[in-house]
């Protein structure tokens, strides 16, 4: 049952993934990557790690994808993306060999078998239980930091992105915003 | 049986193909894209492992990675705001200004 | 009696460098005095030390440990015996009285404390030299006066070169050059010396060394005395390397009384002193006779061009050169101790008349041709007494046991001459004896005798400060006792020193030895006398003569060195500059800036300033990195 849906997602996401890559237009990366996305929760959820599922499907799915969608929208790349793909050989290439690698090391005996757990999970313990007893013990200064770095990543993003957005785009001279951007310093 | 290095094939497969998405597309947005998938690739690796040796260091770290892939778009978003507004355009080839 | 060791040994680099730090400021009084009053401290400390030598002992001090590797330990200690305290009271009071001398005769340099800073860094190196207990000790001294003479020499760096017909000097930046690499050339014999010794005894120290000599074969011992002597050779001027002394002539004339005629150049005669066991060794008794030999030779080479040179400063040179061929003579006779005795005995009139011939310089401004001098006695009479008595000194006048300095010391050399049965070493140095008597009064008559020539030239000759005249008045008693102590120096260094006795045959001869010696000697005044007493008569033909122009141009070696080695070496030098170090070395340095530019200039299209290209060399990377970590791994599993 386990290696029915391992394979159903694990062939599901490489071809979601793969539109991703290739798709010309952003709208169908964009929903085959939210897609994969689900998916990889699910592959998650096979692996016992509940929790992370979870937050997967919101953060990602949710959060993530709605930005880029919002994203998308704003930069109007609703159409057909215009790349030069100079060299697709050199780059499938160096992708394939990469991924031969990767295939060949991890497929290869495991040297590490007798390594001890850091941080065992308690027996009875549901996995949100888990998470938390781990999460606010030994990673608690790095949970806090991270809550700091998303605060700064949002005001970050608040400031950069909100900057001249009274200004119109579509009539805006680039020496005009060049000049207020100068001015605004 | 499906033992951990199905996941790690897996997730080194995954990882290529947003590495390819990343060397191949132009379009800045869509190299957004492919970095997500590498990062989930990576999650999948630590998920894996975690689950493999009961060890919840794994998990840790992928939460890690949500949490900093957020930030990532969050802020990287904003910048792709202003070089779209000082260029006009998304396209890597037109922001060759530091051409040696 | 340790302290007094140290007071000696350093208060003349307390003084040095007491005036260095005035060094670049214009005349201060307080340096000359300053380092003459600590040159005086020093002096009084030796004569203590000589004191306390001849009643209890020679003192030995250990300062420290200087160097220890492995099995090599070298300790820096200081020996006091009866040769190194003679030569520390010597050294110290020459020094003393030169300074003295320099305060009056540098008075208008503007160099003045640079000169006591130099002069007094000599006279501490120069005590390094005598005092080391060990031979790197001795070298460390011996290039310490090297260095220190280079100094001086070139004191006056400032002068312009000119051609060898103006000055045979050339400059005296070149002179200074000329007598540095000239005792490198002659130091490298001597480190080489001192190598073997190291190698096949395992110590430097003197008494370790000394005891060990009877243990070597004969072949070690003939190559350390032979490399010894070559160090000895050079720093003594002995032919082939007696260019740079007169050359050396171009330094203050303080600087030539000091260093040229009274210290530094007996060094060479001082090692071969020391090293006396190794000496006296029946295995190297040629090297030692080769040393009597070349001594010898030297004498008479040196008196001859000093009987046609022109120059002051240089026949004084010219006659310490031979007088150094005297003391090398009766050292490598085996006579040390007479040795030793003509070293002092020389190092006080030889310096007085240096001292003199500065007189004369100051009082010619600077002028030291004595064909352009004459009748100075009149306005220089204190000076005319002393270089009379140092001229009567240095001929060796004296008769029955009673004389001047230089009759006790160089009859004894003659005599030991005859006494070892080498005649013909015997007449060479009576000849010369003849000769040292004849250039000396050539030289006092030309310039104080006669018509006053001076008048031509517009000189207005005056008289030296008198502190200056009194302060050279110890050398002048001595020029004229230190030849009655005789018989007590002799009994108090040959406590040290081998003995050496005059057979019963020479000593039944020897006055009849002593009288034909003083009849060379008068003859040689005499005939100096009616010759030059009434004045310069020039006679062109003997000017121009083959023999005559062949002693002027002192039998052209120093332009035969500059055809021989000078020339052949600037041409290499030349060689390796425009072939060598132009195509070969510049071009393989500007080959890899070439290199490196070209690969930059190659590479920079690497730098489109396109994202997507850097990622994929970013890619490239990592998927290289990650082969050779596979690749890596899968060999290491292999090896196991």
């Amino acid at each position: 049952m386990i290696t029915i849906a391992f394979y159903f997602f694990a062939v599901l996401i490489t071809l979601l993934f793969l539109v991703t890559v290739m798709s010309k237009n952003v709208l169908y990366a964009m929903t085959s990557l939210a897609a994969g996305m689900v998916l990889i929760s699910g592959l998650f959820f096979i692996l016992g790690a509940d929790f992370l599922g979870v937050v997967q499907l919101i953060v990602y799915v949710g959060a993530v994808m709605a930005l880029y969608s919002f994203a998308m929208m704003f930069f109007d790349v609703n159409k057909d993306v215009k790349e030069k793909n100079g060299s697709a050989a050199t780059v499938f290439l160096l992708g394939g060999a990469i991924a031969l690698m990767l295939v060949l090391v991890f497929s290869a005996p495991m040297i590490g078998q007798g390594a001890a757990s850091l941080y065992p999970q308690v027996a009875g313990a549901t996995n949100p239980q888990a998470v938390g007893l781990v999460l606010f013990t030994k990673y608690l200064v790095p949970f806090e930091v991270a809550a700091v770095m998303l605060l700064v990543a949002m005001i970050a993003g608040i400031i950069l992105a909100g900057k001249k957005m009274d200004l119109s785009l579509s009539t805006t001279e680039e020496e005009i915003l060049d000049e207020t951007q100068g001015g605004d310093k | 049986m499906i033992g951990l290095s199905h996941y790690l094939i897996l997730s080194g497969i995954l990882f290529s193909i947003g590495l390819i998405g990343v060397l191949r597309r132009k379009n800045l947005l869509m190299l957004f894209f492919a970095t997500e998938i590498m990062l989930n690739a990576a999650n999948i690796a630590f998920a894996a492992i975690s689950s493999h040796y009961h060890d919840m260091a794994g998990q840790m770290f992928a939460f890690f990675v949500i949490a900093v892939a957020a930030s990532e778009v969050a802020v990287g978003l904003g910048l792709l705001v202003i070089l779209y507004k000082k260029y006009g355009t998304l396209d890597l080839d037109m922001y060759t200004v530091m051409r040696g | 009696m340790e302290n007094l060791v140290y007071i000696a040994l350093f208060a003349p680099l307390v003084g040095s460098l007491f005036a260095a730090l005035f060094g670049m400021q214009k005349k201060n009084a307080i340096t000359g005095i300053v380092t003459s009053m600590l040159l005086f401290i020093s002096f009084v400390a030796s004569a203590i030390l000589f004191n306390h030598v001849m009643t209890v002992g020679p003192v030995h001090v250990r300062m420290m440990d200087w160097i220890m590797a492995g099995d090599m330990l070298i300790p820096f200690g200081f020996l006091v015996d009866q040769v190194s305290v003679t030569m520390m009271t010597v050294v110290t009071l020459v020094s003393t009285v030169v300074h003295i001398y320099s305060n009056g005769y540098m008075d208008h340099d503007k160099s003045f404390n640079r000169f006591f800073s130099y002069l007094s860094a000599f006279v501490f190196s120069m005590m390094v030299l005598v005092m080391s207990d060990n031979f790197l000790g001795l070298f460390i001294g011996w290039e310490g006066v090297g260095v220190c003479s280079w100094l001086l020499i070139g004191f006056w760096y400032h002068k312009e070169d000119v051609s060898r017909e103006v000055n045979p000097s050339i400059s005296p930046s070149w002179a200074a050059n000329e007598a540095f690499i000239m005792n490198r050339i002659a130091d490298l014999g001597m480190l080489i010396g001192i190598f073997i010794l190291y190698w096949n005894i395992g110590s430097l120290q003197y008494d370790v060394v000394f005891a060990a000599l009877p243990n070597l074969s004969d072949g070690i011992l003939v190559a350390a005395a032979v490399a010894l002597f070559i160090g000895a050779m050079g720093k003594s001027a002995q032919f082939p390397l007696h260019t740079w002394l007169t050359d050396a002539m171009e330094g203050p004339t303080p600087v030539s009384a000091l260093i040229h005629a009274a210290t530094m150049v007996t060094a060479g005669v001082f090692l071969v002193i020391r090293a006396n066991p190794l000496y006296s060794m029946e295995a190297v008794h040629w090297v030692s006779y080769f040393i009597a030999s070349l001594g010898t030779f030297v004498a008479i080479f040196a008196a001859s061009m000093a009987l046609v040179n022109r120059d002051l400063k240089r026949i004084i040179a010219f006659s310490t050169l031979s007088q150094l061929g005297y003391m090398f003579a009766a050292a490598g006779l085996g006579a040390y101790w007479i040795a030793l005795f003509h070293l002092a005995a020389h190092a006080f009139f030889k310096a007085l008349l240096f001292l003199g011939a500065g007189n004369v310089m100051h009082a010619m401004d600077g002028e030291l041709d004595i064909f352009k001098m004459g009748g100075l006695k009149k306005v220089m009479r204190w000076t005319y007494l002393y270089m009379g008595l140092a001229s009567l000194a240095l001929s060796g006048i004296g008769i029955a046991g009673i004389g001047f300095a230089g009759y006790f010391s160089k009859d004894a050399i003659i005599e030991t001459a005859f006494n070892e049965h080498t005649y013909i070493l015997w007449v060479i140095l009576v000849v010369t004896a003849g000769l040292t008597a004849f250039y000396s009064f050539r030289q006092v008559f030309l310039t104080f005798h006669g018509n006053e020539r001076y008048h031509e030239i517009g000189a207005h000759p005056h008289e030296m400060y008198t502190y200056v005249l009194i302060g050279m008045s110890p050398l002048a008693i001595l020029a004229v006792i230190a030849g009655f102590f005789q018989d007590w120096f002799e009994h108090f260094v040959t406590a040290l020193l081998p003995e050496y006795h005059m057979s019963e045959h020479t000593h039944h001869l020897s006055w009849i030895l002593g009288l034909i010696v003083i009849a060379f000697a008068v003859g040689g005044i005499v005939l100096a006398y009616v010759k030059y007493n009434r004045g310069l008569k020039r006679n062109e033909k003997l000017e121009h003569s083959f023999v005559y122009k062949l002693l002027a141009n002192q039998y052209y070696i120093p332009i035969l060195y500059e055809k021989i080695f000078s020339q052949p070496y600037a041409a290499l030098s030349k060689f390796s500059w425009a072939v060598l170090d132009q195509k070969v070395v510049d071009a393989t340095v500007d080959g890899i800036g070439h290199i490196i530019k070209s690969t930059g200039d190659n590479t920079r299209k690497i730098q489109t300033g396109n994202l997507s290209d850097y990622l994929r060399w970013m890619a490239g990377g990592a998927l290289l990195l990650v082969v050779i970590a596979f690749v890596a791994f899968k060999l290491s599993q292999g090896a196991n």
